[in-house]
């Protein structure tokens, strides 16, 4: 780092300089957080970053960038790619030293190789002052080894998403916060013949949205603080016999479910609960077709369900921004994220994607957008929510394969379908996990 | 002393160089050598390479010799896939064989609107994989299937088959994916094999008073083994290597029942970015991929089995 140190601009006020503040919490606001980068002159960006989820995500972040370009003249090329492409590209582009200047990664991408990054705890703390503090994981996911190497912004939220109709009918005025609750909801539904789904197949965000919200919410986790792995616990197999019991009430197929079968299922009136993104929701909202209206209004969302361990341990798609050392302008990227991050740019771009992405700035809750319309109030508390990608273990290598490789989702599935014990599935994924973690 | 006469000699050489038909071949070949080694024997020397060292996506590791393939031999995913992989080249094969063989002797008979129904053939050939996983895909679904619809309607069913998410239904549902898609390259292939055969033979055989099925046995196989062997190779190559159906429908899933070696190696190699051990997968094929063909080919290609007697 002490190279970009050197030919650095910056000039960071409000004792941003101060170590202590790298947390970035909501320490006093004696005088408001201001920061000054100097872009290179005739500075140009390349930004990757992942296809849209929703159409109003890209209008808006490409509005905002044009904004950024009339501003400082600063021209920015935005490339897009879709989702699942994004990790690959960005660790190639790590590792060979050339490519976009900036990556929107997922997960623990950042964590992967950060000496290939530029430092940006400067501009953290500035965004973490200003605007009410990061959230605790969001400090996870950005910094590493004390430095903020990434920009967190924020994360594709989870929650269950339910016909009101269909929950009140099985007697639940409320949609149940825990775990037994939870369960006789589900079996309930399953007697009224309504429809309960969630993804078991190697889907990359259905999938793991439940395997790990499901065995976290027991207490249980892959691997220990320091990485060692300990995923044959009594809790996991608590969490496993839960999910036996939870899949007979499911709808037949959900082993096979991608990330797109439970979307079609709910839009077709098959289920009266899964969970997932508002992308059902606003595609049924915004569609021109009235049956889809009907189920947008007879849809709700909550958040998922509190287990044994006490807290909420949902996993939600989080994503950061990484500017590559490689880039000539880190300056102009750093201003560009600057640009992009302050309440104006966020809040249209918020507003425009129907709250599809969470911030990962705490002052970002108070957007009209999250109560407006109370049925997207449960995304609001995505980040919050969530825990970090190889909780409670370091981030790195070993995670991200471990998530590749569906170990958690492939141990849900085996012990959910009765395919194997619950002591079987902890074994076998603890076994896959060692062949990561302990190299 | 010596560049006196080194002038003469040296044309002399050159233009006898040139005029050498070795050396002009050579010369000749090098484009078409240079091809070859830089786009089939780098990348793949490379990849084998790799399968040795423990490199990450994009950065270089260090040689571990036989690490990753340690490792995989503990790895019952790893195990788990190779038997997919056989179940899948072997099942698929026999079926595309059988059914394109079929098809080849129906397509050889006088009919009217041939040249268009063997147009007609080669659909499922000529339509973009992922394109046809995705029909596939909505075929086999667990909620929409035209299948169990069709089959619920007729009352032979009471409940959707859940096609893709039991491990034995999501083989069998992918091989006859894979089956649909694979026959016409085997059947228009054949088909030109047969055509080739001198209708004066069967007339021939027919005269000796040979049946039908021992005109097929005797005259219609022996003489359809070269072309055979050749198609069954290739047949067994791409099934083996197969890829974009499956990952298209289930990216191994249900809980790995459809991981085949190349689904697996891409799984770990790219998402998961463990670039050595998704290479070790591959290396791993070659072995198998090198018995398969050489099995098929040699097999096949007997002489004895071409002019009709049998093996001994």
């Amino acid at each position: 780092m002490t190279d970009f140190n050197r030919r650095d601009a910056l000039k960071v006020g409000a004792g941003a300089a101060a170590a202590a503040g790298i947390a970035g919490s909501a320490e006093a606001q004696q005088a408001a957080p201001t920061i000054r980068i100097t872009p290179e002159r005739g500075a140009q960006l390349r930004v990757l970053r992942w296809r849209r989820f929703v159409e109003g995500d890209e209008r808006a972040w490409v509005a905002n960038t044009q904004k950024f370009t009339q501003n400082t003249g600063i021209q920015v090329r935005l490339d897009n790619e879709s989702w699942e492409d994004i990790r690959p590209k960005a660790a190639v582009a790590a590792n060979v030293g050339r490519g976009p200047d900036i990556i929107f990664g997922w997960y623990d991408d950042p964590h992967q190789y950060p000496d290939k990054l530029v430092e940006v705890t400067d501009l953290a703390n500035y965004l973490g002052r200003k605007y009410g503090g990061w959230y605790p994981v969001a400090q996870r996911y950005g910094i590493n080894n004390n430095k903020w190497m990434s920009l967190p912004l924020g994360c594709a939220g989870n929650a269950m998403v339910y016909r009101i109709g269909a929950v009140r009918e099985a007697g639940f005025e409320q949609f149940p916060r825990d775990f037994p609750g939870f369960l006789r909801l589900c079996q309930a539904l399953k007697r009224n013949n309504k429809g309960v789904g969630f993804a078991l197949g190697n889907a990359v965000g259905d999938g793991n949205g439940f395997a790990h919200w499901l065995v976290w919410s027991h207490g249980a986790k892959m691997v220990d603080d320091q990485g060692n792995v300990v995923i044959n616990s009594p809790q996991t197999i608590a969490a496993l016999e839960y999910a036996k019991q939870l899949y007979e009430t499911f709808i037949p197929g959900t082993l096979s479910w991608g990330d797109i079968n439970n979307n079609r299922a709910f839009l077709a009136g098959e289920l009266a609960l899964t969970a997932n993104g508002i992308s059902v929701y606003y595609s049924a909202k915004t569609s021109t077709d009235a049956a889809q209206r009907a189920i947008a209004d007879d849809l709700n969302h909550a958040n998922l369900p509190i287990g044994p361990a006490g807290r909420a341990t949902e996993i939600n798609l989080a994503t950061q921004a990484m500017i590559f050392k490689y880039t000539r302008y880190p300056n102009a990227a750093k201003e560009y994220l600057r640009f992009m991050w302050e309440q104006e740019q966020i809040n249209a771009w918020v507003e425009a994607s129907i709250g599809y992405v969470t911030p990962a700035l705490q002052a970002f809750e108070r957007h009209p957008i999250w109560t407006s319309d109370p049925k997207v109030t449960p995304y609001r508390d995505s980040y919050k929510n969530m825990l970090w990608s190889g909780y409670s273990g370091p981030m790195g290598y070993a995670s991200a394969a471990s998530m590749a490789d569906y170990i958690m989702v492939n141990m849900v599935a085996e012990a959910a379908s009765g395919a194997r014990t619950p002591q079987q599935a902890a074994e076998r994924a603890a076994e896959r996990a060692n062949r990561y973690y302990r190299l | 002393m010596a560049s006196i006469p080194a002038i003469p000699y040296q044309s002399s050489w050159r233009s006898r160089l040139v005029e050498n038909k070795n050396f002009l071949g050579a010369v000749f070949m090098i484009p078409a050598a240079g091809i070859l080694l830089v786009f089939l024997a780098w990348p793949l020397l490379r990849g084998i390479w790799l399968g040795f060292t423990n490199a990450t996506l994009g950065r270089e590791g260090r040689f571990i010799g036989l690490g990753n393939f340690i490792s995989l031999a503990q790895d019952s995913v790893f195990w788990l896939s190779v038997f997919n992989t056989f179940f899948y080249t072997v099942i698929a094969s026999v079926a595309k064989f059988a059914l394109g063989l079929w098809l080849a002797l129906l397509l050889n008979h006088n009919m009217p609107f041939k040249a268009q129904i063997r147009a007609f053939i080669l659909l499922p050939y000529i339509v973009p994989t992922v394109l046809s996983a995705l029909a596939w895909l909505w075929m086999y679904d667990a909620q929409f299937s035209v299948i169990s619809w069709l089959l619920t309607q007729l009352g032979l069913i009471d409940r959707y088959i859940d096609f893709l998410g039991d491990a034995w239904n999501a083989r069998l549902s992918l091989i006859v994916a894979n089956v649909w898609r694979g026959i016409p390259f085997i059947a228009i292939t054949l088909l030109a094999g047969l055509q080739t055969i001198s209708p004066s033979l069967y007339e021939a055989a027919a005269l000796d008073g040979a049946t039908a099925s021992q005109r097929f046995w005797h005259v219609t196989m022996p003489l359809l083994m070269p072309i055979i062997a050749i198609v069954m190779t290739f047949s067994v190559l791409f099934t083996f290597t197969d890829f974009q159906l499956i990952y298209s429908m289930t990216k191994g899933g249900p809980v790995n029942a459809t991981h085949l070696m190349a689904t697996l190696s891409f799984q770990r190699a790219i998402p998961g970015g463990q670039m050595g051990e998704g290479a070790a997968i591959s290396t791993a094929m070659i072995p198998f991929l090198l018995a398969a063909v050489l099995f098929t080919y040699f097999g096949m290609h007997r002489r004895k089995w071409q002019q009709g007697a049998r093996d001994d």
